[in-house]
């Protein structure tokens, strides 16, 4: 999803602007053939980072290269190679191959017949760290629901980094999760991506590169818990969408202002640059008349030439600079949104909302990137097909509300069929643990209903879907030279219930393995007679 | 015990209901639209007392005992299983279902639902699972009373091989009576069995938060067992009012009485170890018969609880330590129990989706619980632990003939059931949501 603009914007020169962009003003126009476009190079503040996490990534501890010999590889490309092998080296996927590979020195190798391996799965939607384990009112860092439209605030600022659900979603195959926030507000503010490390930071957990998300929420949250909650807007869905409408319509004036401030600028410097070259002109000009007639007193022109002399040649003065708008942090997130440097995620159950906000989407000018829940998606499939939305919804979650009540199980298999780009999310710090056995029943009731699915796009609604709606999509979501080494070896066929991640790695490094008792991620949990993510027991399946 | 305060919030919350209900309507001022086919599981005709005899040939059955039997077939008439073996003829003129191959089971119980009781979880309208106000005891609410067997949840829940559900009141200490609903029949006389089926103890915390505890929920508990017990001593004191106060109404102490007979169990929904072992002792205090939901740090003490036979009805989803009374909640807390001796119940402790039932006791297995436990634990042992194992839970002559027949093994993913049978009547595996899907599976729809 990176736009080469955006990665451009990473370079460690830019990464330093933003907080001198509004002073920006005193660096000249680089080239009068640029005056055009206003400072080219300059970011306005909305463009300068894909993420407000980005910073102080932790890179994962070197490894030594893994070979898996003998798997099932589930590429996640839509191709499956039956009997293969992966090779893991500094943390990216360096060889894929059918038959066996031959590993380089100091490899671990790991014979895994009868086994598979697949991309770590990746979760659009994770309320992990902000509404963390266990249940504490001192923990509650996912609604900032003191006002329903909220762009400014991110969960990374949120996030509580000993949640002891992070080690336990990384047991169940998940490499990566969205931060969101919650869905009180209409807008709830700014999502981070994660790779799940053990970490004393999000910043330091945050997928490099990632853009940030911007979550939205339609329908009977906001107006739950502002309406009926405290009489305040909004109350209805009505109210919903016009305060929507308004937080777009002052962030386009904001941008506005913004871009005229520019062209107000680059017009005045280079009007003060052309008084300069006209100021210039006149003194190279004198300068050339005095040594010609150094070098010919006679000469016919000096006579006039010297009465100018007298005159002296002020500089031009410089022109006062336009004052920049006030920085404004929410409105700079909805631009980003509106230019697609955020991506929109908006939480959605029904057909006639989901409608809604795209004719939102459409009037004030931004792409929806993923909707979330939609339930009623297989209503409208043809659209978001056609619009290139993709849709995060659970396997079978139904009822729990009135938008709700028109969930059915094969909701993400009509998607499918029809081309649109479904993504099994979960919401749930439960479901995130065994997110392999939802794509597995959403791909049994598509079959049950007759329709010819098969496991390698199943597959896909876990690893390179998510990726996609995520803008990580060239990073990860599947098998293939050069990504990240972000994978799951299984025991067994993924799509089993019986079925258990064996190892998990990110970046090449091992981040979970089955029975290993290593003490537990969470210092929370240190010391603490917790249940932890092992199995003690063996294996009772048949 | 009723507060004032609460009545009174109450009646301005219904208000509020009601006034927003009129301005509803009133936006709703246009023709009105025409009203939808029923759904099939509305239109079907009313369940015969004695559905037709009804024959399952030849599957693997499992008789939710433990036992496996090859190649066997199942005779059901008047709502029961008369005969199960090894070829046995089937008398000429009965239905048969084809089940070479397949894999036949009882029919699944989910042990702890709101089944019929809640229809949507948020809207207050559609709840009858909780008698609500501020008194904690309400021992004699009953959950049959509110139990909707129209709701679109019964014919969701059983498409997927759940033929009964346990449907439990919420709210309060003492949340009422439960009851077992099968899932099928027009009326609640035809869908549930008779009689309460058990006493619903809620010790986990779910009491109004200015109540404190398990420590204040033990010691009101422990007032109103005994309070019950003085009451059906002397029930002519109480009538002539020469009884003490009592913390609990009239009907709440009738309700209590049965548990103290042991007419009906008590189920104590507790977590913490230190809970469970408290609510233990209690039961043994007043001769109760006791059993445990939620049970997170159950693994804990499973020797103990092994050694009192106390059943314990557990949901392996459970995600990890998400409440400080359930630090120690772990994945394979069902395998734990049932290696020590204890008799393991699986719940999904969900109502939409209690269809998860399935799977969510395949992942006790894949946890290390044994297989045919697993199916145990949501056939017979649910059965037994709430006091109805005569009639249901196993495959044996006379029993209720609730079964499944399955495409394959019925804890996996992929496997379907084929025929649902309830009360000895193959039921109609279409609901609203088929309905839905049916509608939808072509666009542009046509209506």
């Amino acid at each position: 999803m990176f736009s080469r603009r955006a990665f451009r914007l990473l370079s460690p020169l830019l990464l330093a602007l933003p907080a001198c962009a509004s002073s920006s003003t005193s660096a000249p126009p680089s080239s009068p053939a640029k005056a055009e476009a206003p400072f080219p190079d300059v970011p306005f503040p909305w463009e300068a980072r894909p993420s407000t996490a980005a910073g102080i990534e932790t890179p994962a501890a070197a490894s030594p290269p893994v070979l898996i010999r003998n798997a099932t590889l589930w590429l996640a490309t839509g191709k499956t190679i039956p009997r293969g092998s992966i090779l893991l080296q500094n943390g990216k996927i360096a060889q894929v191959a059918e038959g066996d590979l031959t590993p380089p020195e100091g490899a671990r190798i790991l014979d895994a017949a009868g086994k598979f391996v697949t991309p770590g799965i990746i979760d659009t939607h994770s309320h992990i760290g902000v509404y963390p384990m266990p249940d504490a009112v001192a923990h509650l860092d996912g609604n900032e629901a003191s006002s329903p439209v909220t762009p400014d605030v991110q969960t990374v600022d949120g996030f509580w980094p000993q949640d002891p659900a992070i080690e336990r979603a990384v047991a169940g195959g998940v490499t990566t999760l969205q931060i969101l926030p919650g869905s009180a507000n209409l807008i709830g503010g700014r999502a981070v991506t994660l790779k799940l490390r053990p970490a004393l930071s999000p910043r330091q957990m945050h997928f490099p590169g990632a853009p940030d998300g911007l979550k939205m929420a339609c329908g009977e949250n906001p107006k739950r818990t502002y309406g009926k909650g405290r009489h305040a807007a909004p109350g209805t869905r009505m109210g919903n969408l016009a305060m929507q409408r308004k937080a777009f319509l002052d962030a386009k004036k904001y941008e506005d202002d913004w871009r005229q401030h520019r062209t107000i600028e680059a017009n005045r410097l280079r009007d003060d640059q052309k008084k300069r070259a006209a100021y210039e002109a006149d003194v190279a000009s004198r300068k050339q008349q005095q040594a010609q007639c150094n070098d010919d007193p006679s000469l016919s022109a000096c006579a006039e030439w010297q009465k100018g002399w007298d005159k002296p040649l002020d500089p031009p003065r410089p022109s006062d600079p336009d004052a920049a708008p006030a920085r404004d942090l929410a409105k700079e997130t909805l631009v980003g949104a509106m230019r697609g440097r955020v991506l929109v995620h908006i939480h959605c159950y029904r057909a006639d909302d989901m409608l809604a906000m795209l004719a939102l989407a459409d009037e004030v000018g931004f792409q929806v990137r993923s909707f979330h829940h939609a339930l009623e998606a297989y209503k409208i499939r043809d659209i978001l097909a056609k619009k290139n939305v993709s849709v995060s919804t659970w396997a079978d979650w139904w009822g729990f509300k009135m938008e709700a009540y028109d969930g059915i199980p094969e909701n993400i298999a009509l998607l499918q069929e029809s081309g649109a780009l479904p993504i099994v999310h979960t919401d749930s710090a439960e479901g995130v643990q065994r997110m392999n056995q939802e794509a597995s029943k959403a791909l049994a009731s598509g079959r049950r209903a007759g329709m010819p699915l098969t496991d390698e796009e199943a597959i896909r609604w876990l690893t390179h879907n998510p990726a996609w709606a995520l803008g990580i999509e060239k990073r990860v979501g599947t098998l293939e030279v050069g990504k990240d080494a972000d994978v799951v070896l299984w025991d067994r066929h993924p799509f089993s219930v019986y079925a258990s991640a064996e190892e998990v790695w990110i970046d090449g490094a091992t981040v979970y393995q089955k029975g290993n008792k290593r003490p537990p991620w969470s210092d929370f949990e240190l010391g603490q007679d917790t249940g932890r993510p092992t199995t003690l027991l063996p294996g009772g399946a048949p | 015990m009723t507060n004032p305060r609460s009545l009174q919030k109450t009646f301005v919350s219904s208000l509020f209901v009601l006034i927003a209900h009129f301005a509803a309507t009133e936006a709703l001022a246009q023709p009105a639209r025409p009203a939808p086919a029923p759904a099939p599981a509305a239109a079907k005709a009313a369940t015969p007392a004695a559905a037709a005899p009804l024959a399952i040939v030849g599957g693997r059955v499992h008789t939710g005992t433990g036992e496996v039997l090859e190649d066997t077939t199942i005779l059901v008439e008047k709502g029961l299983v008369q005969k199960i073996g090894k070829g046995l003829a089937v008398p000429a003129g009965v239905t048969t279902i084809d089940a070479k191959g397949a894999i036949v089971t009882p029919g699944f119980v989910d042990a702890l639902t709101s089944i019929g009781l809640v229809e949507i979880s948020l809207e207050d309208s559609t709840h009858d699972d909780d008698r609500g106000g501020k008194d904690p005891i309400r021992a004699a609410f009953r959950a049959a009373d509110g139990y909707n067997p129209a709701s679109t949840v019964v014919g969701i829940t059983r498409a997927e091989g759940v033929t009964s559900a346990a449907v439990v009141p919420l709210g309060g200490l003492f949340s009422g009576q439960s009851a077992w609903a099968d899932l099928d029949g027009d009326t609640r006389e035809s869908a549930l069995a008779a009689g309460p089926l058990a006493l619903h103890v809620h010790l986990d915390g779910s009491l109004d938060g200015d109540r404190g505890g398990p420590a204040a929920a033990l010691h009101l508990a422990r007032e109103v067992f005994d309070d019950a017990r003085t009451f059906q001593k002397n029930r002519a004191a109480w009538e002539r009012n020469q009884s003490r106060p009592f913390a609990a109404s009239r009907l709440d102490l009738e309700a209590v009485g049965d548990a103290l007979a042991g007419r009906v169990p008590v189920v104590f929904h507790v977590d913490r170890a230190s809970d469970i072992l408290a609510a233990v002792a209690l039961a043994k205090e007043f001769g109760l018969r006791p059993v445990i939901a939620g049970g997170a740090e159950a693994w804990k003490i499973a020797p103990r609880l092994a050694e009192s036979k106390v059943p314990v009805i557990v949901n392996p989803l459970e995600p990890g330590p998400t409440t400080f009374d359930t630090l120690g909640m772990r994945n394979d807390n069902a395998a734990l129990l049932h290696a020590a001796g204890v008799p393991v119940v699986i719940t999904t402790n969900d109502t939409h989706n209690a269809r998860k039932l399935r799977q969510v006791a395949g992942n006790a297995v894949r946890a290390g619980l044994p297989h045919a436990a697993a199916i145990a634990a949501i056939t017979s042992a649910p059965a037994a632990a709430l006091g109805v194992g005569a009639k249901y839970g196993t495959l044996a002559p006379g029993k209720v003939a609730n079964l499944v027949v399955w495409s394959g093994d019925p804890l996996e993913i992929a496997s379907r059931p084929l025929a649902v049978v309830i009360r000895g009547k193959k039921v109609d595996l279409g609901n609203r949501q088929s309905a839905l899907f049916t509608r939808y599976r072509k666009l542009p729809i046509a209506r």
